[in-house]
């Protein structure tokens, strides 16, 4: 276990240090923020003493050698636009994209889950049938188009749900969260739900494999005829198997949801990473977008290595040591 | 939330109808963009300078047509060809109940070049001033390098921060609300990132009683949500409302809308200056000598283009075909000036004598996320100088890799914008058509090229002309000059519209601000 960790981990270091190469030269090439961030009027004298305060006008491997030093320290530089570190910035949006990201997951798995073992059980039946009829359109409606249709619903036509902004937050552990409030729940509901409608598909998709593969095993035959109760097969056995995959794919998929939260969070004025992130692209805002994707995929290389590990604890077979 | 503002909502109106007069309690309003600072000093761009207004003030107020206006001082004069002095309003305090004066005015100049990292400063608007000599806490005279007309143009750009909280504050402390303590109308409550803006009214302003108890500003830059969030009640007022729901928000019997031209200019700039430009080949695709240096041809490009029928269409009636740099009535304006009208025969004529009877190939080159409907305005534009005989292809592109390319000179024919925020033309002069010259600070957005020593000439004897009458004459002559020869061909100025629940009043303003002194509730 021990071995396996560090190797993971000086794995993941090269990963961030060619990602940080790669995302840093692309978006020195793309071209340069002053032309925006400056305004239009500015005195060519003006324009030169902005690009030499933002350090624009070293060559592009001193900026990244400067970067990296920052870097190394936990210091990404400041935002251009915000003019506070890069860092702050972001971390202080963190909290918004993950209270999304969580009741998102959240709904995925208390409707997924259950749904997909009724449409696995029940795979002929109208129910079935009709939880796998709802899946597919999950899977197929463009994420924007879903988000506009519940804001005109919900919010336009029946004045329901607001339809943006993330509403009244409490400070729970030091942190700004709006679930515990009803007015942030209000807020709460209508971009969790255009976030969760994809994952939630894909659960009751993995769900519903897994129940009609086992339900055709040995050992689910075997417990029946030791007079075993039908729930107690399925609740238990069944669902411990279906689990292992459930776990992996919704595990990798959760990284996916804070990543690219991004057209949820910008059609519901949510006030998370993903609309920072665009906002940044937008006007070049160079230290964010990179900390940004570092952070992104940190965040991605820690999620897969917890995966592995339930994925260990659930099915003894898999050993992490052992892997070559 | 909802049910209490509704609640609330619903006692102000009975309020309205037992006494009016009353004041209704709390305005939230939808804004596209939102600040990335609440220093006033750090980044000169709009959403941030509008903001700034609610809790600031400026020495010198723009009304809605940009008039200049008293603000934090009641007069201006010079008092010699090099010194002006301004006369500082009385009985002025900051929030905190200090008193404003000279000193803060003072403090306020000297910051704004020392803000750190600041990626577009005011540092242009107060580099005349050598010297600032206090006479008595309420007057106040500027010493300039040379005679200076537009330092009160200059002054109306800035707000005016306390010395007690400014000295040392970092814009961090900005941010927080630690320094941003101003004389200005609200008080500054909270500022929610990506979320809202909250204001307090400052029942001790000096101006005009304010309407609105709390302010809630929200930004919502994705356009369908902004009109989503007014059509469910969400906000009471959005500004921005994209063209293409004009039509419908104003069927909705709960909504009206207002619209204001604005002093953002839409227009061609063009490769006046190169002998060969990198766009441009003759129609077998061969390089050949730069046609746009002759202003037969910039002339025939300017008849090609139909004005109106971008307005109507493209624009879908939000736009004013345009013919200088500046609406007309603002300050050095030409009144000879008029849109140039749709000639597409005059345009072949020209380009014919101008040895282009079969014209050539050209690239328009346009942002596709910087303007309103920018990618179809030029594809437009492209169309219409096809049909004169240039055939023009068309690449468009995100603003973030374009101006790089633009102020690069990639480019041979390019679309562009100007928003004239001193609300006169000198400004758009010397960006835009003097000729290029890094070290005087002249024709820093002049990405044609263009020159012509007379109008430099025009130009430079205005900015140091303080008589306003003269001034206004060598620049109206200025522009008459650059436009006649097509410098830019200016194509329109674009209307802002407003959105809001029926029980609203607001006008709009030329410089796109939405100013809660402004918006009032129907009686």
């Amino acid at each position: 276990m021990l071995a396996f960790l560090i190797r993971r981990i000086s794995q993941s270091a090269v990963v961030l240090l060619v990602m940080s190469l790669l995302v840093f030269v692309g978006v020195f090439y793309i071209g340069n923020p002053i032309d925006i961030l400056i305004a239009p009027d500015a005195t060519p004298a003006e324009y030169a003493r902005a690009v030499h305060e933002l350090g624009l006008d070293k060559p592009l491997w001193d900026q990244y050698a400067i970067f990296l030093k920052g870097a190394l320290h936990g210091d990404f530089g400041n935002s251009f636009v915000y003019n506070e570190p890069a860092l702050k910035v972001i971390l202080d949006r963190l909290p918004a994209t993950l209270e999304l990201a969580f009741t998102a997951m959240f709904i995925a798995v208390i409707f997924g889950i259950p749904l997909g073992m009724v449409a696995g059980m029940k795979a002929n039946h109208w129910i079935g049938r009709n939880i796998m009829r709802f899946s597919i359109l999950g899977f197929s409606l463009p994420t924007f188009w879903v988000g506009l249709m519940l804001i005109i619903i919900f919010s336009v036509q029946l004045n329901w749900l607001p339809s943006g902004g993330r509403g009244e937050t409490v400070m729970l552990l030091g942190i700004p969260v709006s679930f515990l409030t009803l007015g942030g729940l209000a807020h709460l509901i209508l971009p969790a739900t255009n976030l969760a409608l994809f994952k939630t598909s894909l659960a009751i998709r993995l769900t519903r494999a897994g129940v009609q593969e086992n339900m055709q095993m040995d050992y689910v035959k075997f417990a029946r005829a030791k007079g075993l109760s039908e729930t107690r097969v399925i609740g238990l056995h069944v669902m411990k198997n279906i689990m292992i995959p459930v776990i992996t794919v919704l595990g990798m998929e959760f990284g996916s949801l804070i990543a690219f939260a991004v057209v949820t969070e910008t059609i519901f004025a949510w006030p998370g990473m993903g609309k920072l992130v665009i906002d940044s692209i937008g006007v070049l805002d160079r230290p964010i977008i990179v900390a940004y994707l570092l952070i992104t995929v940190t965040m991605f290389i820690i999620i897969n290595l917890i995966v592995d590990i339930m994925y260990s604890i659930l099915d003894p077979r898999v050993r992490l040591g052992q892997e070559r | 939330m909802r049910n209490k503002f509704m609640a609330i909502v619903t006692v102000c109106m009975l309020l309205l109808v037992c006494a009016s007069g009353a004041f209704a309690q709390t305005l939230t309003i939808g804004l596209k963009g939102e600040p990335t600072s609440l220093d006033p000093h750090f980044h000169n761009v709009n959403a941030n300078n509008e903001q700034a207004i609610y809790v600031f003030d400026k020495l010198i107020r723009q009304d809605e047509r940009q008039k200049l206006m008293p603000g934090l001082a009641v007069s201006w004069s010079p008092v010699s060809d090099n010194v002006w002095e301004v006369k500082l309003r009385e009985g002025v305090t900051f929030h905190d109940g200090s008193p404003f004066t000279a000193e803060d005015v003072k403090f306020t100049i000297e910051r704004i070049p020392t803000v750190p990292n600041s990626p577009s400063s005011f540092t242009a608007m107060v580099n005349a001033i050598k010297e600032i000599e206090i006479v008595d806490p309420l007057t106040i005279r500027f010493h300039t390098e040379g005679p200076s007309p537009l330092l009160p143009r200059n002054l109306a750009t800035f707000n005016v921060v306390s010395k007690k909280y400014g000295e040392g504050a970092t814009t961090a402390d900005f941010n927080s609300g630690k320094a941003t303590i101003g004389t200005g109308p609200y008080m500054l409550v909270e500022w929610k990132r990506g979320d809202s803006i909250i204001y307090k009214r400052n029942d001790n302003y000096w101006g005009e009683k304010q309407p609105w108890e709390t302010i809630i500003a929200k930004p919502i830059t994705n356009d369908g949500t902004r009109v989503a969030a007014l059509k469910s009640g969400d906000v009471d007022l959005i500004n921005f409302v994209p063209p293409a729901d004009v039509a419908h928000l104003s069927k909705d019997a709960r909504l009206t809308l207002a619209k204001s031209p604005s002093t953002r200019l839409i227009y061609l700039h063009l490769d006046s200056d190169r002998d060969y430009s990198p766009m441009v080949t003759d129609n077998d695709g061969n390089k050949i000598k730069n046609p746009l240096k002759d202003v037969r041809v910039r002339k025939a490009i300017s008849k090609a283009i139909n004005r109106k029928a971008i307005a109507a269409r493209i624009m879908e009636g939000l736009a004013v075909p345009a013919a200088q740099m500046v609406p007309e009535g603002y300050e050095g304006t030409s009144k000879k000036l008029k849109p140039e009208a749709y000639d597409p025969k005059g345009a072949k004529a020209l380009l014919a004598e101008a040895g282009y009877p079969d014209g050539f190939k050209i690239t328009i080159h346009g942002p596709n996320d910087r303007y309103v409907n920018d990618g179809d305005i030029a594809q437009a534009i492209a169309q219409m100088l096809t049909k004169v005989g240039i055939r023009t292809e068309v690449i468009t592109m995100p603003k973030s890799v374009y101006f790089g390319k633009a102020s690069k000179l990639e480019f041979s024919l390019m679309l562009l914008g100007w928003a004239t925020d001193t609300g006169e033309h000198s400004n758009c002069l010397s960006a835009l058509l003097h000729t290029y010259d890094k070290d005087k600070g002249f024709g820093s957005a002049n990405r044609g090229r263009y020159s012509n020593p007379k109008v430099d000439q025009l130009l430079e004897e205005a900015l140091v002309t303080v008589d306003p009458k003269k001034h206004n004459e060598l620049l109206i002559e200025g522009v008459e000059i650059s436009l006649g020869e097509v410098g830019i061909v200016p194509v329109h100025y674009q209307v802002n519209v407003w959105g809001m629940t029926k029980d609203l009043d607001y006008k709009g303003r030329t410089d796109g601000y939405t100013l809660p002194r402004h918006i009032s509730v129907v009686k």
